[in-house]
């Protein structure tokens, strides 16, 4: 007995293990395994009651309505959502310049423009200039896609509308990032998705869709 | 020499159990990294939509919450089957939108304020009348970056 005393005596990890598995079961029942995914929209700001509606052409606008029925038209005519996602690519890249869809500004013009203003943006400037550098002098869509929905209407379809609208822009953005660095844009990196973005912003206009006036 | 062979295999020695503690934990610290704490307990019954294009949302600090859906069994007879709001743990109405968004906002550090996400969690049978009225309240406080919370389909 008096030789034991002399050491400290060790102590019993067998419980430890015990211990451990009710932490861990603990985490398991009180957390939930789901990340928190979604469509992330930013949502244009206060305009006072007064203020105009900026001027849009008619054929810089792609009307998609939703209907309390739950059907969705593009420009008065009706279509299926799996087809809304070509429709909005069309009406973005306007390849053949049909006068119906969307008019386009090259680069070079932008950044003209930005020149000849009074106080030119810095910002702007040397984005189009790297855009010219590392891109070339593609042209930039002045469409606007505008969703209107009824009150009445699913959330469910307004997502899949969205997501439809939002899928169109990705793919484009896709392929002009393949076609600039050969990368999809998710590869990219941070400053080259700044100029992909600037050249394809996703311009979806719906929280009042009634103020775009038409010419 | 196969004497002694033989002694040692006469009783099989007892597999030491030390190590299991470090296991569990690091399948708890595996846990506790890949999972998040329920934000909330749900009044609201929510089934999330389904979409493509969904982005994880990142820096979830930033992130607060607005939950629209039909109540709860338990508390329809007290709010209706129609679709309601729930901010935190409660059952609100539209109005309190605003005062809803002030408070999260003191809740977070100044700089970090114009990087905030308000998460629309969104039961997919609403109507968008009572979304739209959300989003008005939203940009009528100027909380403009919000998320339409989804699942991502199941990949066959």
């Amino acid at each position: 007995m008096a030789r034991r005393k002399k050491g400290i005596p060790e102590i019993n990890a067998a419980s430890m293990a015990d211990i451990a598995f009710m932490l861990l079961i603990f985490f398991l029942v009180t957390t939930t395994m789901s990340v928190d995914k979604g469509i992330t929209r930013k949502l244009p700001p206060p305009v006072p009651p007064d203020a105009e509606a900026p001027k849009v052409k008619e054929r810089n606008v792609l009307s998609v309505l939703v209907n309390k029925d739950n059907q969705v038209a593009v420009e008065g005519e009706l279509t299926e959502i799996d087809a809304l996602t070509q429709r909005v690519k069309e009406f973005i890249i306007n390849p053949n310049d049909d006068p119906n869809l969307s008019e386009h500004e090259f680069i070079s013009d932008l950044l003209d423009k930005e020149m000849a203003k009074p106080n030119p943006d810095k910002n702007k400037i040397e984005t189009y200039k790297r855009i010219l550098d590392e891109i070339g002098n593609v042209p930039k869509s002045k469409g606007v896609v505008s969703l209107q929905t009824d009150r009445a209407t699913k959330y469910n379809v307004y997502i899949q509308v969205q997501d439809a609208i939002v899928k169109a822009f990705n793919e484009l953005r896709d392929e002009l990032a393949m076609q600039a660095y050969g990368k999809p844009y998710n590869e990219l990196k941070e400053d080259q998705q700044k100029l992909i973005r600037e050249i394809y912003p996703i311009s979806l206009s719906e929280a009042e869709p009634r103020r775009v006036k038409t010419k | 020499m196969a004497v002694i062979g033989k002694k040692k295999e006469r009783s099989t020695p007892a597999i030491s159990t030390a190590s299991l503690p470090d296991i569990i934990f690091i399948l708890l610290f595996f846990f506790m990294v890949s999972t998040t704490i329920k934000e909330v307990d749900y009044k609201v019954i929510i089934r999330l939509p389904e979409a493509t294009q969904v982005k994880k949302l990142e820096n979830k600090s930033l992130v607060s919450y607005i939950y629209i859906g039909p109540p709860q069994r338990a508390l329809q007879e007290k709010y209706g089957t129609k679709p309601v709001i729930q901010l935190n743990d409660q059952i609100a109405s539209l109005s309190q939108i605003p005062q809803y968004v002030e408070i999260e906002r003191a809740k977070r550090p100044q700089a970090d304020v114009p990087k905030m996400t308000f998460s629309l969690k969104v039961d997919k049978e609403t109507d968008m009348g009572i979304v739209t009225d959300v989003k008005q309240e939203l940009r009528k406080v100027q909380a403009l970056k919000i998320n339409y919370s989804a699942r991502e389909p199941y990949k066959k």
